[in-house]
Order: structure tokens, then sequence, then C-alpha cells
């Protein structure tokens, strides 16, 4: 009795695994990060092309943040750069720019050919601070609320969509 | 029937496709210094060795820390060699990857909520199995009985 309905049974149960595997393909490598609701770690870097300007926590918190970090070696930094200018232009939100792993010559000519939409962009030359942050590719996006806590990260390209529906709902509250 | 024609186009066309299946490699930055690494004790090369099989490159996800060669991942082993020399325990270099990047980073997950699935499958489809095969054998055994029963009438 069982046995007539087996097959269906099985075709239905594989036909639900392989639609729930079809749902997460797209953001299978996205590794959710366990610093949501942490402070954001202690840092101490300086500011892009000021050596002798280091900055820390303290110099950050007080008010929300995007912190961006990007590359000029990104490709797909370039294509999310205009919407996080826009942001940035909006004045809702202070969005911070973190040059990750890069040339300090690349890094100068790239802002200038696509815009420095930044506030402030810190220098991660050797890429030690990104361990902290849990940044394994660019671009990221990590929302920091005023407390230095952070609430929100953004593996990959920033897109309208994401900060209308992600990112200012989270500090509008 | 290919014509002779055909034929050589097809095998320009496969030898012109090994020689561009070069290796796609993944948009990064610049790699590390490659400096041999030089251990204490060939106890501590186990351990790092152990350590670098077990956690994975999260760069190139279906490769290990051990065998990756990304940018990345040369950074990670260095900071796992840089812990070893510090005295750090497995355990506490471990947590410092799962800190930063979740237990996605440990080849064997602990067992705990949102991975009860993943540890619980291979029993559960054993016993799938076992049940199909219990199934199957009675079956088989009774419909033998019953032709025997046949033939003996």
């Amino acid at each position: 009795m069982i046995g007539r309905f087996l097959p269906v049974i099985i075709f239905v149960a594989l036909g639900l695994l392989l639609a729930a595997g079809l749902r997460i393909a797209d953001h299978k490598s996205e590794i959710p990060s366990p610093l949501i609701g942490k402070p954001l770690p202690p840092f101490e870097l300086p500011v892009l092309g000021q050596p002798e300007r280091v900055l820390t926590n303290e110099d950050l918190v007080g008010q929300p943040f995007l912190l961006n970090v990007w590359a000029s070696w990104c490709p797909t930094c370039r294509i999310e750069h205009p919407f996080i200018a826009d942001l940035a232009e909006s004045g809702e939100l202070r969005v911070i720019g973190f040059n990750y792993k890069d040339e300090l010559n690349d890094a100068q000519a790239w802002l200038a050919r696509f815009g420095d939409p930044y506030d402030i962009t810190l220098q991660d030359y050797s890429g030690r601070y990104a361990i902290d942050l849990g940044v394994y590719a660019a671009p990221e996006s990590f929302l920091v609320d005023a407390d230095g806590t952070i609430i929100f990260k953004q593996i990959g390209a920033v897109t309208p969509e994401i900060i209308e529906q992600e990112i200012l709902p989270r500090i509008r509250k | 029937m290919m014509s002779k024609h055909a034929i050589a186009n097809r095998t320009v066309l496969i030898v012109a496709l090994i020689f561009f299946a070069l290796p796609a490699s993944a948009q990064g930055p610049r790699g590390e210094e490659k400096e041999p690494l030089v251990f204490q004790s060939e106890q501590q090369e186990a351990r790092f060795k152990d350590l670098t099989l077990e956690l994975r490159c999260l760069v190139c996800q279906n490769q290990n820390l051990a065998d990756s060669d990304a940018p990345l991942a040369q950074q990670l082993r260095g900071e796992i060699f840089d812990m070893l020399q510090d005295g750090k325990t497995d355990r506490e270099i471990t947590g410092f990857m799962v800190d930063r990047y979740g237990d996605f980073v440990l080849y064997s997950p602990p067992v705990q909520g949102n991975t009860l699935a993943l540890w619980a499958m291979p029993i559960v489809l054993l016993l799938i199995g076992a049940i199909g095969v219990f199934f199957t054998v009675r079956n088989r055994s009774r419909k033998l009985a019953a032709v025997r029963q046949k033939e003996n009438t």
C-alpha cells in the first residue's frame, strides 16, 4: 500500500530539498557575521594619506556610521560606489571608508577618478584589522550605531534596495 | 558521419579550450611574502597542520586553510603560526577564528540547534535505508514461501 506512494513521496521530498537549495544558492557564499550585536573591535588605524593621523574607536563613536570596506583592486567596489556616494550625499548617515590591503597610490588614484564620498577613510594596509572585523572579501559594509555596536553587515555590493530596506530603517527608529 | 574537415575543426577547438582553461583566479589583493615557517618543535608543526586542515578558507570556501593559496588564507596561516609561537592552545586558536568568522570556519561544526540536521542526517538516512532493506527482504521471503507452497501442492 505505502509502496505505491513511495515514489511520489520521495519525488516530493527531493523536490522540496532542491527548492530549498535554490533559495540559498545565491547567498551561500555569504557567511553570517558573529560580530552583529557586538562592539566594533578596537582599532588603531591611520587616515588614508595621512600616516601621522591615527584614529581609534573613540574618534568614531557618538553617531551611527557605515564602514565601507573597499579597495582599488576590487571591481565590485566600483559598482557600489555611486550608491555609497548617494548615501553620503543624502546626509542621512555618516560614511567612513575602509581601504583594505591597497597601495596608497592606487587607492588615491581610485578616489580621484571615481569620487571620494567618505567622511574619513581609514587605511588597513596589512589587512590585520580586517581580520578582527571578519572581512573575507571586498566590498563589505558594516553599519555601526551611535554606541559603537555593529548592527548590520552587508557582504558584497551595497545597492539602493539594501540602503532603503536594510540600512536606513535601522538608524531611523 | 563527420567529415574530415569537421574533425579537424573540432580538434582545433578542443586544443584551444585546453589552452584557455587556465585557473580562474579570484579577484583579490596582492599576496603575502612567502617565507618558510620555522617551528619550535615537530609537535608544534603537527598542531599547525591539524589546525589548518580543520579550518576553512573564507575566500575559496571549499578549501581548507592548509590548501588554499588565497592571500587571506596565507595571512590567516601566518596568524595561526604566530598564535602557536605565543603558546596559545588549539581551543584558543579555533576560538579566535570562530569569533571573527563564525562556526562556518570549522570543518566539523559543533552540535547545536542549527547544525542538528547536519549531524543527524547520516543516521536518519541509514535508518531509512535499513527500513527499506527490512521490508524488501521480508516481502521477498514471503513471496518465496508462497511459490514454494504452490510447488509443494
